[in-house]
């Protein structure tokens, strides 16, 4: 039963992960007064890319064309790896975290290389920001789950996330809220939402990840808008976890749970997007700090 | 058998390292000096390989230095070692034959002389099992690194390069001179069989030596300073070896010194703690220093400091996890170290090698120069990316095996650990994470900034591909760090024979290592088979569209040139300014003024803060005091002899006074 719970979340994570963009332009049109666009552009986008040829630069080589294959495989590896609230991941191993981190990491490289690739000084600035801030994030995320590694005494992910509050709520709430803040923030950075990044400003200077995939195109651009959403997912899935202390030891009842859950987040992200100016390019790395801060807070807490 | 046939690979080596000096500037040189390395290692292999399948074997001759045998063992350690040293000796030979070509009218006798002496002492150092033997190879290694990193002895910088190198070895030899003398005490006895702590002396005083003493070759921080002048000074060939192989026999060293001292589970807990904070500066200060240089073989000597940071933070932990008593921890952090050593010999070697080929094609090293040589050099390039994703623990690559297994042994230790360990394992996992964060700005910077965009001179612009010798090195290179990452947990089971006969008494539980690697080496696969699928999927979508070429879109501006891309300097500078206060970087500048503005630049550049705000005062001082001590010495005999008699009534005086 557990397991097909498993493998019911990866399907619907593969399948409604573009969903979540959907709800939070939603969200932010109605904040705004617009009727906004429709829940399923994603998609609509998507497949309208899938049909596409491909333009490339001639100062790219296969570097470029590798980004976008290994950033959405190494989000497929995230996505087997996460668990989802009370949902053990698909695969679940002592230290699964570290590999998630790293296969995101991965990511990361290849999206970086891809921008370099194209010779631009826009893309080159947008991939000096995104290694400057992941490498505060990285930390944090570590420590983090390092907190509730010690609370739980035990340290995978899905170990962690099935024990956190089976001793009652009490006795965690301290580390888990601190270290759902942080996580929260984290979230934001990675996935290059307002106040860190602004998925909607495609070319101003003050961009970061839309601005490294400026030269991608058709099919890449299909490969990195969904690996995106994909990314989104895992992240919304690591804070629900913390977030939302409910366990019912019904499988397909706790993944309702969970999968209620990643909607929420997807809204509050929208209203925080709506209600939020993005930072200035300065004060990014102050607000990673801090979740690195409440991380550690967390894991003194969790050590007391 | 096995150390008679490393006998055999020693003499081999020696013998043709004398043959290259007799050669001397004669053409064959080159070609036998490599050859020589080729054979040796492949002999020095068989004998690893042949002690890892029987077991411990020792030779024993008598030899005529005090407290000196010529005694020589090898084990499971011993020869995890050899084979590194071995593997990357004879690629680094491959490699050096047409590497050195262009030296035109350079003694490359010379130069493979001390080669193959260093490859030797290198193969002593790891297998002598006598503490005067020992030193002996040690110092030899040291000396003849020296001469091939002042090869171009002409060149100033190469100069003072081999001086700082020099004397970092020997105040690093100093220390192990009295380490091994507290260690010997009035046994008179060297051999490492019989060395154990002596009463009455202090296990700490031995183990901070073996920190001190390794560390200066090793490249802990802050004894690393020689490491960034030295590696770029050297030829390529001899900065893979040094920096894949040389720097590690201190991590051996470190190994083999803690074996005199008794089980694991006796060592006080701040042994572990030492290695592991040890550690967390030397691989921050490491990699921070590396991505604000500009000289390429310099990031990549920082970056080796950083590495060798990663590995003692395995054995911090792995010494922390056995004073806590728990194996499995023990074992993970361990065996991470071990497995850490090999893939940076290996990813190490393979980066110092693409870079030699870039100065080949190029001429320069300063990577500010270059860009866009993944065109003109499709092989290096590849190599040189794969060894950037494997030197930044990212998976499928080799560099994330041994990383995993370290952070999986704090993570562990988290859980499983009582009284302070929580609080070291979560420092090993914040140092870890940093460090990974800070290389993969750092390698994103070096290979992107090299290899991708457009050529930013005319040097880079007419760069040619690495002659065939050359780029077989660097695939047997490459294939090795994606065949790591694949079979992680083969290779750790190589290690694991290491691992144990370094703790024969307390045994180590590694089936959780290794069940843990094969998880990773799944996902590696499980990646690299999802790439290829999607690779196919595009193809297919792609078929029959229109596939068109155009320049980068730059917000439509109509003549972009290669000079307005992005700089190495200005990717790194955000993070450079977030550090400012440990890296203290100098800008000078003259900015543009003026309605009508004249030239401006503006320069960054991060020097060495140990070396500045440390050494240099430090070795100032020295020079002070030691000119205030001049007039001793002013040259007439007549008072050197009054200094000789004056001493010995001295120590008559004190003699006649300690007997009443």
């Amino acid at each position: 039963m557990i397991i097909l719970a498993s493998i019911i979340h990866v399907v619907l994570a593969l399948s409604l992960s573009p969903l979540l963009i959907g709800v939070i332009n939603r969200v932010k049109a109605k904040f705004a007064g617009r009727r906004g666009r429709p829940l399923l552009q994603l998609y609509y986008d998507l497949w309208k890319l899938l049909h596409k040829g491909a333009v490339y630069s001639t100062t790219t080589t296969w570097v470029f064309r590798t980004g976008p294959l290994v950033g959405i495989s190494a989000v497929l590896v995230a996505i087997s790896l996460v668990p989802l609230g009370r949902v053990p991941a698909l695969a679940a191993f002592d230290g699964d975290i570290i590999l998630l981190a790293y296969v995101l990491g991965l990511m990361r490289f290849m999206t970086v290389l891809a921008a370099l690739d194209t010779g631009s000084a826009f893309e080159g600035m947008g991939a000096g920001r995104e290694v400057q801030f992941s490498l505060l994030a990285e930390p944090a995320l570590l420590l983090g789950v390092g907190a509730l590694s010690i609370s739980t005494g035990d340290w995978s992910l899905s170990g962690i996330y099935g024990s956190l509050f089976s001793d009652g709520l009490a006795a965690v709430a301290p580390t888990a809220v601190m270290v759902a803040a942080s996580l929260l923030i984290i979230l934001l950075a990675e996935n290059s939402r307002i106040p860190v990044d602004d998925p909607n400003t495609h070319l101003e200077l003050t961009m970061i990840h839309e601005v490294m995939v400026l030269d991608h195109g058709g099919v890449d651009l299909a490969f990195i808008q969904y690996a995106a959403a994909l990314k989104l997912w895992v992240f919304c899935a690591l804070f629900v976890g913390v977030a939302l202390p409910l366990q019912m030891h019904w499988p397909l009842v706790d993944l309702a749970f969970g999968m209620a859950g990643v909607f929420i987040v997807a809204m509050v992200i929208g209203v925080i997007e709506s209600t939020m100016a993005r930072l200035r390019l300065l004060r990014v790395p102050q607000m990673l700090v801090v979740s690195a801060v409440l991380a550690m807070i967390a894991v003194l807490w969790a050590l007391r | 058998m096995s150390p008679i046939l490393l006998s055999a690979a020693v003499c081999f080596l020696l013998a043709g390292a004398v043959l290259c000096a007799m050669l001397s500037r004669a053409k064959a040189a080159n070609a036998i000096g490599g050859i020589v390395a080729v054979v040796g290692a492949a002999v020095a292999i068989a004998s690893a390989v042949h002690a890892l399948q029987t077991g411990d074997e020792t030779l024993q001759l008598p030899w005529s230095v005090p407290f000196g045998s010529f005694h020589i063992s090898i084990d499971g350690l011993s020869a995890f070692f050899i084979l590194a040293i071995s593997a990357v000796c004879a690629l680094g030979g491959v490699y050096g034959v047409s590497y050195l070509r262009h030296y035109k009218g350079k003694n490359l006798g010379a130069s493979w002389f001390f080669f193959n002496l260093l490859f030797a002492s290198m193969l002593m150092v790891v297998t002598a099992w006598n503490a005067v033997l020992f030193l002996a190879a040690w110092e030899v290694m040291s000396l003849s690194s020296f001469f091939l990193v002042t090869f171009e002895h002409e060149r100033q910088e190469v100069r003072k390069a081999g001086w700082v190198y020099l004397i970092s070895a020997h105040v690093g030899m100093a220390c192990l001179l009295a380490m091994f003398i507290l260690l010997g005490g009035q046994n008179q006895v060297m051999d490492f069989d019989q060395l154990a702590l002596p009463p009455g002396v202090s296990a700490a005083a031995i183990f901070l030596l073996a920190v001190v003493g390794f560390g200066a070759k090793a490249g802990i921080c802050p004894m690393h300073v020689w490491l960034p002048d030295a590696h770029p000074a050297a030829p390529s060939h001899v900065s893979a070896v040094m920096s894949g192989v040389m720097i590690k026999t201190g991590i051996y060293g470190i190994l083999r010194t803690l074996t005199f001292l008794g089980s694991p589970a006796s060592w006080p807990g701040w042994w572990g703690w030492t290695l592991l904070v040890a550690g967390a500066i030397t691989g921050v200060v490491g990699i921070l220093f590396a991505l604000a240089q500009h000289d390429m073989k310099r990031v990549l000597a920082y970056s080796s400091i950083e590495n060798v940071g990663v590995i003692c933070l395995g054995l911090g932990l792995w010494m922390i996890g056995s004073a806590g008593g728990n194996t499995i921890i023990a074992a993970l952090g361990l065996i991470g170290a071990l497995l850490h050593v090999w893939n940076h010999a290996i990813f190490k070697s393979l980066m110092f090698l693409g870079a030699g080929a870039v100065v080949h094609a190029t001429g320069t090293r300063n990577i500010e120069q270059l860009g866009g040589l993944l065109k003109p050099m499709k092989h290096t390039g590849v190599a040189f990316a794969v060894g950037s994703i494997a030197i930044c623990g990212l998976p499928p690559f080799n560099g994330f095996v041994g990383e995993f297994l370290i952070y999986a042994s704090a993570f562990g230790g988290i859980v499983g650990l009582g009284g302070s360990a929580p609080i070291a394992c979560l420092l090993a996992i914040a140092a870890l994470a940093l460090i990974g964060g800070l290389a993969a700005v750092c390698f994103t910077r070096l290979f992107g900034i090299m290899f991708l965009g457009e050529p930013r001179s005319e040097v880079a612009r007419h760069a040619h591909e690495a002659g065939v010798s050359m780029r077989v090195v660097l695939w047997i290179l490459a294939g090795a760090c994606v065949l790591v990452g694949l079979v992680g947990p083969l290779v750790a089971g190589v290690a694991a024979l290491a691992a144990e006969d370094l703790l024969p008494s307390t045994g180590l539980d590694i089936g959780p290592s290794l069940g843990l690697l094969w998880r990773i080496s799944g996902a590696s696969a499980g990646l690299i088979v999802f790439a290829g699928a999607f690779w196919l999927l595009r193809r297919r979508l792609h078929a029959g569209r229109p596939i068109e070429k155009a320049g980068t879109w730059d917000c439509g501006y109509a003549e972009p040139t290669s000079r307005m891309q992005y700089t190495a300097s200005s990717f790194s500078w955000p993070v450079i300014d977030m550090f400012r206060h440990v890296l203290r970087p100098t800008l000078t500048r003259q900015l543009p003024s003026g309605p009508f503005p004249g030239r401006a630049h503006l320069t960054s550049r991060t020097h060495d803060i140990f070396m500045r705000f440390f050494y240099v005062p430090l070795f100032a001082m020295a020079q002070r005091l030691g000119q205030s001590l001049r007039w001793v010495q002013h040259g007439r005999n007549q008072v050197y002899v009054l200094y000789i008699a004056v001493t010995l009534l001295a120590l008559l005086l004190w003699k006649l006074g300690t007997e009443q």
